[in-house]
């Protein structure tokens, strides 16, 4: 039977609650939220937190809200909510390709968005398609809120730019005109890690060259984007050739590890192959809808 | 540290003074003694420990009891109704939905939310559905059956003429 060692636990009523009592025990307490992955990281005594903070309760974290030119989503909002948004769909269809592929039906029911960001696990989706997107994060401490881009947010594998006494409160979204984006994982079976990921945000200009293009690999051992694959394709025309040399570009940057997924060799084809598609998805939703 | 939890568990309240590090799946089997919900890889990836928390299926191995204070809880157990099974009961029965039935009132439970949700689902909604779920006996075409039998059965019990446990002996009638 597998059971975490003993904790001692708060349930926090408000992010400031939250925040107070992470200062109050210092470096070995954690948030919960979900806990799909925090508890079985316990059980394992991978993580032995003193304190769990329960932040549940925070409704205020739990919301999708287009602001102007932005689309915000709370922290505490769970991958079953962000799949089922028509609102999210619309505007970021890569974060419903990937939510489609967060683990499974039933721990998305309870997983949330700042969960995943903060865990920071390498073969996590939401941390590539947040960096793909250009999103802020907005971090709350006891003198209140910071705001820093993924790049400097997402620190490598399990670390971000969250102290120990600070809470992840909400993503910011730019919206862009003309714009779109894809993800595509291949996992060996529902619910596990991803083999590999690639995901692509495309805006195109007026007359159809490529204005701007994020791509970014999971699972591959790249933490940021795939700036030769990008350049590739930054102020071009999409073409066949084109998209084919910005997949082996992909493959190049990739740094896989072998494991009981694959070879490293099997990696680097995904990576270039998966990158070929979701850049080729991202333009071909923008055609097709014209955004 | 212990810590006082109080939930509604299949319709009644419940109270406890339990360790916070106590699993729900833990709580419902030794502390409340609710044994049908199964306990299986501790891992969330098998399913079997499958409970509704607030109406929406949750791996209970992965979810504290002190998470599900204040909350409601659905067990296998919550689905008979006065002596009369959940149509989702009947249609495992019907459809033979199980062999081992380990796996089973984890299926059932996210059957029964999924059903709560969207009364004529596709058979690809189903397979959706129960896919962070392992089945090692059925090959999970029956439990499908079983779902859609469900499904099909549900405005017959809501208008009265339901199955009761009088009727369990199946007829093949619905093939």
């Amino acid at each position: 039977m597998q059971i975490p060692a003993p904790f001692d636990y708060a349930r926090a009523a408000s992010v400031d609650e939250a925040v107070a009592l992470l200062a109050r025990y210092g470096e070995d307490a954690r948030l919960i939220a979900g806990g799909h992955s925090l508890l079985p990281m316990m059980k394992l005594r991978l993580a032995r937190p003193e304190w769990l903070i329960d932040i549940n309760a925070l409704d205020e974290l739990d919301f999708i809200r287009r602001d102007g030119n932005r689309l915000r989503i709370g922290a505490l909002t769970r991958h079953r909510t962000l799949l089922d948004s028509d609102e999210v769909r619309a505007l970021f269809p890569i974060i419903t390709d990937a939510e489609r592929v967060v683990a499974d039906p039933v721990v998305r029911n309870r997983g949330t968005i700042g969960g995943s960001l903060c865990q920071a696990d390498p073969a996590e989706d939401l941390s590539t398609v947040c960096t793909v997107l250009g999103a802020e994060a907005v971090i709350h401490g006891a003198n209140g809120d910071r705001v820093i881009g993924m790049e400097d947010f997402h620190r490598g594998p399990y670390e971000t730019a969250v102290e120990f006494d600070e809470m992840l409160t909400e993503v910011r979204l730019p919206i862009r005109e003309r714009s779109s984006s894809a993800y595509e994982k291949v996992e060996r079976r529902v619910g596990d890690w991803a083999v590999a990921a690639a995901g692509a945000g495309v805006t195109l200009a007026e007359d159809g060259t490529i204005a701007d293009i994020a791509i970014g690999l999971t699972a591959v051992g790249v933490e940021t984007r795939v700036a030769d694959a990008e350049a590739v394709l930054r102020g071009r025309h999409p073409s066949d050739e084109l998209i084919a040399q910005a997949g082996q570009a992909a493959a190049r940057a990739a740094e896989p590890l072998a494991d009981q997924r694959g070879s490293e060799e099997y990696k680097r084809h995904l990576a270039d192959a998966l990158t070929q598609r979701v850049v080729r998805r991202s333009i071909a939703r923008i055609q097709t809808t014209g955004a | 540290m212990t810590m006082h939890v109080t939930m509604t568990v299949n319709g009644s309240e419940v109270e406890r003074d339990i360790e916070p590090r106590v699993l729900l799946v833990h709580f419902l089997r030794e502390d409340l003694g609710l044994t049908g919900t199964h306990w299986g890889c501790d891992t969330s990836n098998c399913g079997t420990c499958v409970v509704q928390l607030d109406g929406e299926p949750v791996k209970s191995c992965t979810v504290l009891a002190a998470m599900a204070d204040g909350h409601t809880v659905k067990t296998v157990e919550g689905l008979e109704q006065g002596g009369q099974l959940d149509p989702i009961q009947q249609g495992f029965m019907e459809e033979h939905g199980l062999q081992c039935g380990f796996c089973t009132p984890g299926m059932m439970l996210t059957a029964r939310a999924l059903l709560d949700r969207s009364p004529n689902p596709s058979e690809g909604e189903i397979r959706e559905a129960i896919s962070g779920q392992i089945c090692r006996c059925t090959g999970y075409a029956t439990i499908v059956r079983a779902v859609q039998w469900a499904a099909e059965h549900e405005g017959a019990d809501a208008a009265g003429g339901g199955p009761t446990n009088g009727q369990l002996e199946t007829e093949g009638a619905h093939a």
